[in-house]
Formats: C-alpha cells, structure tokens, sequence
C-alpha cells in the first residue's frame, strides 16, 4: 500500500478506549478551545436565552435567574473537537433543550444557535431533543470559563463540537437547514464524528 | 470561470499522497517540511492543512498543520514544532525525509485568511502560530502588496524563533514591514526588544492607534490567544476584526 508512511508506528490505545474514539480522533486530558475571534465576556444580568421563530418573533425567554430557576440535569459525555482531540467522560450541568422547547408552540424541521459575538450554528431539530442536547452553564462542578462557552454553551455531544455553539443566547426554529458559521466555511452541514462527517463532501 | 471555482470548493476534499521535497530544520525543536502535493488546489494564506500518517499495520493517526507557504509558491511547506511525547510531531520533525510520502487534505479554513488587498495586517504570534502569519507574510511579498504590516512575536527565547532570517530581510526598511519580539524565558546578552509576555501596554506600544481598516490574526496556544484578543478588543479593536486560531491545548 503505497499510503503506508515509512517508519511511522504511532502511538495505540486500550481497546476499551479505542472503541470510544471516532476515526481519525485522538485523546486528550486536557481542554481545548476552538473559537474564531475574542471571548466575549457577558455578564449574566445581561444574558438571556430566547427561542425565536424563523421570522424573528419571540416564543420564549428567560433572563439569567429564570433560566438557572428551571430544572437542570448533570450529565457526563465524550466529546469530539474537529481539530481531532476527543475528551472522555466530560461532566456538564445543564437545562436540556427539550425543557426549553416544551411551552413553545411551532413546528420546524432545523434550529440555529445564535450566540454573542455573532457566531452561528444549524442543526436538526431531532438532534436537540429527545435528551440529545443540553444549555450547559456548569462544568467539572464549576460555572463554565467564558474562554469555554460560558455563561453558557450548547452542548450537542453526539455531533462535532463546533455544534455546541459557546456564549449561545438563543434557538431560531427553522424550516430548512441553513448553514452557520464553519458550516458556511467548508465544515460539514451536519458534522457526525463517527461518520467522520468534518467538511464539505465528507 | 467564477462557477467553476465555487463547484471546485464544493467537492470532497480528498486525501492526496503528498511527496517530501526536504525537510529543513529551522531551530533545534522545529522543522519545516516542503512538499509536492499533487493537483494541489491552491489555498489562501492562512489555511490548514491535515495531514494522515498510516503505520504497517494500518493503524491511522491525524493532525491539522498550517500551510507556511504563500498560495505563489508551487510547494506546499508546512512547518512543524516538535512536543515531547507527542505521537504525530516528533515522528515529522526528526523522522520523515525527502522522498516519504504522507496523505494530505485541504485547504481548510475560510476564516483565518488574509488576501492582498485585504489591508492592513496586525499579527500576534505566539510560538509555533506564527506559521499562517508567515504565509501572509510571503504572500504579501509574492504580491507585492503595499499593505502595511506588523508583527509582534512571542516567543520562549531567540533559538526557538522561526523563520528569523527571512522575517529580517522581509523586514527591511522601506519594506512596509514591522517586527517586533518578545522573548518570554530567555533572553541573549544586551537584548533590546520586550523580555515579558504580551500586555495592553505592549500591544499598544507595537501597534499604535486602532486602524479601523486593518484587521489582527492572533494564532498560538489558547492562553496566549486570549491574552491577545482581550487586549487587542480592550485597546478598542472591533472584536469583528480580531481573527484567532489556536493550535492546541495549553502550553506554549
Ligand atoms: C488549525 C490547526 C493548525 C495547526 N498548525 C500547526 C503548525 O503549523 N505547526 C505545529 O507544530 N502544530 C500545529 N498544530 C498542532 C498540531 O495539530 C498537533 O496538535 C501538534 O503537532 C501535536 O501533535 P502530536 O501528535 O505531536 O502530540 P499529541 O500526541 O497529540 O499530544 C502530546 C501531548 O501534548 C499536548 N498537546 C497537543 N498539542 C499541543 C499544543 N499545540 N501545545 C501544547 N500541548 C499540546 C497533548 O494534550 C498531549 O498531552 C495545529 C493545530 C490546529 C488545530
């Protein structure tokens, strides 16, 4: 095989590791972080989560308080950066979004996360519910670092992470699924690591 | 055709069996390496790359580097800082040699680049994050572009920064081009330039007033990123215009 590279043995792993790992995905202990330009950093009297219909009409919102008021969930999950570093065993604190999503009356096939500092993200709307998707504001027992996300962050762990949108502020309902930010960028409509779904044509 | 370009960005990004041209080193921990990659695309300065090491046995590993030569240059070169205990670098930094062929795929990235015509450029590198920076740099050169540039470098110490000779001669008077260092470790003998790491007052100092046209691309370890965008926004840049890309975990 003419793609074997002359002397590389590279590095295994526990198979029982292994199986947790996506293609082309390393392990890291430590926390990387991905964003594109500075960390805005928004104090939570001045945060809010909106749901919004793809018109821009407000369904729902809450400030900081009502938000942290509504029932959270702590959950640990694996999680799998594009830049090829997967994290295992991750402890969030989190509103999932289906408690968010459950007075709003709408239909809609996708949602886009908006977020301070105006990056976005699409994503099916079956991929944020059912217990798949969570508004995380704590990590590791800590508020979450605004250099993470915080006040709070998307947290989709099933998808790349790119998709869990950091200083998220709201959910657009979406007929059709249109690109965000890195998607619009060459990274993958959908971004599925087990499909190693990381750019345009994966 | 326009079209033609916009359907070639649309297609999968294929893996390709690249060449090694060279391998150069550049200081004790780093090498860059030249290659020939076949049907190349091309890429704007400030993309990535990945790259896709197999073993005998077919065991993968993957990692992203960024491209360090200009879209000008019919080579792609990628250069490489070696971490201890890392699976992927030391094997490129003190394996690999002209003639081994590895598996590449790009470009990626659309964010972090920089045209020539894209205007004035503000550059923060922190180790090894100078390598897209380079790339903008050698296009500035390859286009002549006019655009006034200026970078600020940090760095542990004057051995491990890269690039040194050619960032001089680009450097040279009357080229448009400022660079200035800081070395945060170590410094020779009658340094002159910053012996710290990077602060408001320092930035303020290398890049002056805010230029509303120029935009800044900070690329190095993630606490040396933050350190710079937060400064860079608190001096009164538009967050808009401040670019980031981080290589890694922690360190640097
Ligand atoms: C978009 C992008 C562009 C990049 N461009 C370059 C480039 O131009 N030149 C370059 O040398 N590298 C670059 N990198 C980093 C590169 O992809 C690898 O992460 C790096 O070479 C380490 O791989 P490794 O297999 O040797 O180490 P690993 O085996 O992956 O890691 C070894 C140890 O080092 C830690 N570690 C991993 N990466 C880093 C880091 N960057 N800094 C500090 N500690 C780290 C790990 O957590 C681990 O503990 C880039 C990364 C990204 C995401």
């Amino acid at each position: 095989m003419d793609y074997v590279t002359r002397g590389f043995r590279g590095r295994r792993r526990e198979p029982d590791e292994s199986a947790r790992v996506p293609p082309g995905q390393y392990l890291t202990d430590d926390f990387p972080v991905l964003s594109a330009g500075p960390t805005p950093h928004r104090p939570v009297a001045e945060w809010s989560f909106a749901v919004v219909a793809q018109d821009g009409e407000q369904l729902a919102r809450w400030s900081w308080d009502e938000f942290r008021a509504l029932p959270s969930e702590t959950v640990t999950v694996d999680i799998h950066c594009v830049t090829k570093w997967s994290k295992l065993d991750t402890t969030w604190e989190g509103v999932s979004v289906d408690t968010l999503l459950s007075d709003v009356e709408a239909e809609a096939g996708y949602v886009t996360a908006f977020c301070d500092g105006g990056y976005t993200t699409n994503l099916p709307l079956e991929d944020v519910t059912g217990g798949k998707a969570w508004v995380a504001f704590g990590y590791d027992g800590e508020p979450l670092e605004p250099e993470h996300g915080g006040p709070a962050r998307l947290l989709v762990p099933h998808l790349y992470f790119w998709k869990s949108a950091k200083w998220v502020r709201g959910l657009r309902l979406m007929d059709e699924d249109e690109p965000g930010f890195w998607e619009e960028l060459g990274y993958h409509l959908y971004g599925d690591p087990w499909r190693e779904q990381r750019y345009w044509g994966d | 055709m326009a079209g033609a370009a916009v359907l070639g960005r649309l297609g999968p990004l294929r893996w390709r069996l690249a060449e090694v041209v060279e391998v150069v080193p550049e200081t004790p921990s780093a090498a860059t390496i030249v290659l020939d990659v076949p049907d190349w695309p091309g890429h704007r300065a400030g993309q990535h790359a990945d790259v896709r090491l197999t073993a005998e046995d077919g065991y993968q590993a993957q990692r992203s580097y960024s491209i360090a030569s200009a879209p000008e240059d019919p080579r792609l070169a990628l250069t490489v800082e070696r971490l201890e205990n890392g699976e992927v670098s030391p094997f490129l930094v003190d394996e690999l040699r002209a003639g081994d062929r590895i598996e590449l795929r790009g470009p990626i990235g659309g964010y972090f680049v920089w045209e020539a015509n894209g205007g004035p450029l503000r550059l923060l590198a922190g180790g090894s994050g100078v390598v897209p920076l380079m790339a903008m740099l050698r296009h500035r050169e390859a286009t002549r572009s006019e655009a006034p540039a200026t970078l600020l470098y940090s760095a542990r110490s004057l051995g491990e920064v890269l690039y040194r000779d050619e960032l001089e001669r680009l450097g040279a008077a009357g080229a448009g081009l400022r660079v200035s260092y800081t070395l945060t470790r170590e410094r020779p003998p009658g340094w002159s330039g910053y012996d710290r790491r990077i602060d408001g007052d320092m930035l303020g100092e290398v890049f002056g007033p805010v230029d509303p046209a120029a935009t800044a691309f900070v690329c190095g370890p993630t606490s040396f990123v933050e350190a710079a965008a937060d400064a860079l926004v608190a001096l009164g840049h538009d967050p808009a215009r401040v670019k980031t890309e981080r290589f890694g975990p922690t360190g640097g």
